[in-house]
């Protein structure tokens, strides 16, 4: 696994110098709808309605804080 | 301008419980952006039912600098399972404050319906511009409960590359959780004694510190995908056992145990019930590795992202989510389907078996670990979702969603009469924001 990870991220980075746009290239990646993030409140409860529910966490990022979450 | 903020929003993604990127409509200049939503969620048959109003407020400070808060409650409402499975027999229970009983009929799932909570959680994020390509972010969360209470920090650095087409990301966050369960801390692998008998505690708090870091990358493709890749790790330690959370002991048969079979759990005797409270490890480490992306069709937008999670307590997981984003003139539909699918921790187990992990006579665990919590077992969790949102003016705009979530729990090699239920829940929300 964590060769897989290793090549993968190695990969990407390699790739990423070919990649990319010009700066007036970016009109539809400004669109709020091309967010990675679609929506500040779904992705806030989704994340707290599975934490609570399923064993797994992470991913998305780091900080916020905890709950006891019964 | 709107392209930094497009970075900025991209390159963080963020949260676990937790932080999340900034909300969508952002003000130009100093205006605050204002968010608010109203969360409904049910679970079937009489289980937890939620209702969590949240406000979220930010507004820009010059130079790029930007703050962020928010505010969440969370009413928490209904029954949850204490962790006995169910029995061809009735089962008698102590509630957590050992001054009550209840007791579930032959053939259902034993439930304490004794879980209410009120949770109020404040985050705020604060933006920092260090130069042109790159930016710091730090965090502060605190969150109060009935019996429980969590402060944490977090900072995260990202920068931009390859005429800002790349984004790197590298965060780092600590928090402090301290839980006061409702008639002390139970002794771990202690029975469960009668209603108003002296319980197997052990002091009325217990703490745990969690580290989580991240390292991330953020890549625009082409003109209509943007994708990213991140990594997680997050240590946890201290105490990460459930306090209502029990593990039947049973017989050769597959029933509770009685007094004819063990003098320790000869209940009207010693007033141990045929139940102990359930163990897990002080240690445990987390790995994500997370992929994330957007990709523009003529008019409609593709949200997908993967994870991979693994730890040292056994399990893994795969979650696919798909959002559709399926614009209509001036509103738009959001169908979503998620897929979650886990391996059961190494120490998940149905029960306790007399004789062979229970000494009969001393009541003596030979296990280290045990635990029936379902959220530990194998399962797999299908959620199927509808959103609609729709411009109400220039700065102001609303939505709602309703969702479907069905959480199947693996009974492999349960006995008949003693499965667990799979848990069916509904979600329901509301969100209005406002630039204003």
């Amino acid at each position: 696994m964590k060769t897989v990870l290793l090549l993968t991220i190695v990969t990407l980075l390699g790739g990423c110098s070919s990649m990319g746009v010009e700066p007036w290239e970016r009109d539809l990646l400004a669109k709020d709808s091309m967010q990675l993030v679609p929506d500040y409140f779904d992705n806030f409860y989704d994340e707290h309605i599975y934490f609570s529910k399923e064993a797994s966490s992470g991913g998305r990022g780091v900080g916020g804080g905890g709950c006891g979450c019964n | 301008m709107q392209l930094k903020k497009i970075k900025g929003r991209v390159s963080l993604a963020t949260c676990s419980l937790l932080q999340i990127a900034a909300p969508l409509a952002q003000a130009e200049g100093s205006d605050w952006d204002i968010d608010t939503a109203f969360l409904y969620y049910g679970e079937s048959d009489g289980r937890v039912q939620a209702a969590e109003p949240a406000i979220y407020a930010g507004r820009n400070l010059g130079d790029d600098d930007r703050i962020d808060l928010r505010l969440v409650v969370d009413v928490l409402t209904g029954a949850t399972p204490n962790g006995a499975h169910a029995s061809t027999v009735p089962q008698t229970f102590t509630t957590p404050s050992g001054s009550g009983s209840y007791t579930t009929p032959a053939g259902e799932t034993p439930l304490d319906e004794t879980f209410h909570d009120t949770r109020v959680a404040a985050g705020a994020d604060w933006t920092i511009s260090l130069d042109r390509l790159s930016k710091l972010i730090l965090g502060i969360n605190v969150s109060s409960e009935y019996d429980y209470i969590s402060a944490g920090i977090s900072s995260t650095y990202s920068r931009d590359f390859n005429n800002r087409n790349t984004t790197l990301t590298a965060g780092i966050a600590f928090n402090s959780d301290t839980i006061n369960p409702v008639g002390g801390v139970p002794i771990e692998f202690a029975p469960m004694v009668k209603q108003d008998l002296t319980l197997n505690r052990s002091g009325s708090s217990e703490t745990k510190t969690i580290s989580d870091f991240i390292i991330g990358v953020t890549q625009i493709v082409n003109r209509k995908t943007i994708i990213q890749l991140n990594y997680t790790f997050g240590m946890t330690d201290g105490y990460q056992n459930d306090p209502y959370k029990i593990v039947t002991v049973v017989d050769s048969e597959g029933l509770p145990v009685t007094g004819s079979e063990s003098s320790f759990f000869d209940t009207p005797v010693t007033g141990n019930l045929p139940y102990v409270y359930e163990s897990r490890p002080d240690t445990r480490q987390r790995n994500a590795l997370f992929f994330n992306s957007a990709h523009h069709l003529t008019e409609d937008v593709i949200h997908f992202s993967y994870r991979y999670f693994w730890d040292d307590w056994g399990i893994t997981s795969h979650t696919l989510d798909l959002r559709y984003r399926y614009q209509l003139a001036s509103s738009y539909l959001m169908p979503h389907v998620r897929y979650y699918s886990q391996d059961a921790a190494d120490f998940y187990t149905h029960n306790l078996k007399l004789g062979t992990d229970v000494d009969a006579t001393t009541g003596v665990v030979s296990k280290q670990d045990a635990s029936n919590d379902y959220r530990l077992a194998k399962s797999v969790t299908t959620t199927l979702g509808l959103k609609y949102g729709i411009p109400l003016s220039n700065n102001s705009e609303i939505s709602m969603r309703g969702e479907f979530i069905q959480q199947a729990i693996s009974n492999d090699g349960v006995p008949a009469g003693e499965e667990t239920p799979d848990l069916d829940a509904v979600v329901l929300q509301v969100n209005y924001s406002l630039v204003w």
